[in-house]
């Protein structure tokens, strides 16, 4: 058995008047790349935001342990400073913010030489990309390769990405995937937030959830062929009939 | 002070050397005195006293293009006294300057700083002009900046005006631009307000001729009882003519911003757009921050320092 680095107990959480989170615990495991699936609106996302203690996900019975101690009451900051991160699905934008300076922000070694070690992990050239800003100028694809390269120079215990394929091109999946290898060989903990296939496959282990409960867990193949069979065709999507007549 | 004290200490209140190329033109002027002047072919430049401010008339001559940007150093480094400056720019044909222009006022308790400019840019011509202010740490100036700018066919005119150092005092800009055919105007202000500062802009374009571009952008952040009141117009009365007001302001603590984008269009074949933002920062742009372990207010502090950051390219 795995003492896991971050564990939901009993999660709650709701958001005007409707319940998104419903009693979900889960244990992730160090080193592990998990992958956390689920149908559009079934609480992936909002799990990602909570673990975060991002604003208006802050309210929630349950706990959130990190290592064993609970994160309740931990502003986003103190969360990051234990080792906890996120990447967005939509990566912000920053008028006149330097990648530079993105990158490098929440770094501990905030050299240029870390910075453009970061940005050439994820297949930017440094040269024509450090002084540019982060800005409605990057695409979509090379914000999210920023934003992954700012949180490889951040080294973190504990990586969530929300639906890292999301309006990105092959060759940028690409890199990013080859920077969640190179997470994983660091010994970083890895959750990805998705319903892609694609990323799924990425995994080590999977969380299948609906209605922000949990459904399934176990070896990415098992869950692939759950979601594949019974979450694609489903027909009462986030009405989960979990412990049902089935 | 000797005169070429004065100009060191100007120079030296910017943090710049005043030793500079032969190649590169340069004026000094404290107060209302010229303390040094140089200039390069193509570059004419006059200035004298009269009625109280100092009447400067610079004229690029047709078909120059001067390489390297002119320098200039306005400034008075007494805690208390005045400097008007009377400007009559007239870029002709063809011609193109860049003009650097460092305005400081280190130890200001009560200055008080006006620019009454008239621009003419002529046929394809092109005049960047950067406005670098310095002011005291207690603000203790009031700048009055007014420009009225005409660009003829072809022209090109860019210019931007940032506070690198100190606090605002009062900043009253007022700019008014009227756009040829085919002419290019860019004119954007990027200032941080703190204390009980006061920020006034009032920005005009009109875009007269066909085709004639135009944006103007404002970036400000205030924190503490400052107070921001932008107010930006454009106007498109030709076919083709293309405008964009971006106005920007992140406000902190018990500011006050304002924002008044007037966007006119007087022709069906003419376009126009605006933008504006005014608020706290972005809860996006600052959770992410956090969520790389910077804490609310030095992230804040870099999504404004991102905000004021001079355009590149």
């Amino acid at each position: 058995m795995h003492s896991s680095i971050l564990e939901t107990k009993d999660l709650v959480l709701d958001l005007g008047g409707k319940r998104i989170l419903d009693h979900l615990s889960l244990q992730f495991w160090p080193g592990h790349v998990h992958a956390v699936v689920g149908p559009n609106g079934a609480g992936k996302s909002t799990l990602a935001d909570t673990i975060m203690g991002l604003s208006g996900y802050t309210v929630y019975t349950g706990d959130i342990l990190f290592e064993g101690a609970s994160l309740n009451g931990l502003s986003i900051d103190q969360r990051a400073q234990k080792g906890i991160t996120l990447a967005w699905q939509e990566p912000a934008r920053y008028e006149g913010l330097s990648v530079e300076r993105f990158v490098s922000a929440g770094a501990a070694d905030k050299s240029e030489q870390k910075t453009r070690w970061a940005l050439e992990r994820v297949g930017l050239d440094p040269g024509p990309y450090m002084q540019r800003a982060v800005d409605r100028t990057l695409s979509g694809g090379e914000r999210k390769r920023v934003e992954l390269a700012s949180i490889l120079a951040m080294e973190p215990r504990l990586v969530m990405m929300d639906e890292p394929d999301s309006g990105i091109d092959v060759d940028a999946l690409t890199k990013i995937f080859d920077a969640l290898q190179f997470l994983k060989k660091q010994g970083t903990t890895v959750i990805l937030i998705t319903h892609s296939a694609t990323v799924l496959e990425k995994a080590d282990h999977a969380f299948l959830i609906c209605c922000g409960q949990l459904v399934e867990k176990g070896p990415v193949d098992t869950i692939m062929t759950y979601f594949g069979e019974k979450c694609i065709p489903c027909d009462h999507k986030n009405e989960p009939d979990i412990g049902g007549s089935e | 002070m000797n005169t070429a004290q004065l100009i060191d200490a100007l120079y030296d209140s910017i943090g710049e050397s005043c030793v500079m190329d032969p190649g590169v033109a340069h004026v000094e002027i404290h107060a209302n005195q010229v303390l040094g002047l140089h200039l390069v072919p193509g570059l004419e430049m006059d200035a004298r006293p009269q009625d109280g401010s100092l009447h400067v008339t610079m004229t690029v001559k047709k078909d120059h293009r001067i390489d390297q940007p002119v320098r200039i150093c306005f400034g008075l480094l007494d805690e208390s006294g005045q400097q008007k400056i009377r400007m009559r720019i007239r870029l002709e044909d063809h011609s193109r300057v860049a003009v650097l222009s460092s305005c400081t006022f280190p130890n200001a308790v009560d200055v008080l700083h006006t620019m009454d400019a008239e621009i003419e840019i002529g046929r394809q011509a092109e005049y960047i002009y950067l406005e670098r202010h310095v002011h005291g740490p207690e603000g203790g100036v009031t700048v009055v900046p007014k420009a009225r700018v005409t660009l003829d066919e072809g022209a090109r005119f860019q210019t931007d005006f940032e506070l690198i150092k100190g606090r605002v005092g009062k900043i009253d800009i007022d700019y008014d631009a009227v756009c040829g055919a085919h002419s290019i105007l860019d004119m954007s202000a990027r200032i941080s307000g703190s204390a009980d500062d006061r920020i006034t802009i009032n920005e005009k374009a009109a875009l007269n001729g066909e085709g004639a571009h135009g944006v103007l952008r404002t970036n400000i952040a205030v924190g503490g009882t400052a107070r921001a009141d932008i107010k930006n117009t454009l106007i498109a009365a030709a076919p083709f003519a293309r405008g964009h007001v971006d106005c920007k302001e992140i406000v902190r603590d018990n500011a006050v911003a304002k924002a008044l984008p007037i966007v006119e269009v007087h022709h069906p074949r003419a376009h126009v757009t605006h933008e504006a933002s005014i608020g706290s920062v972005d809860s996006r742009q600052l959770e992410t921050l956090m969520s790389r372990g910077l804490t609310e207010d030095d992230a804040t502090d870099m999504i404004i320092e991102g905000l004021l950051r001079p355009r590149t390219g």
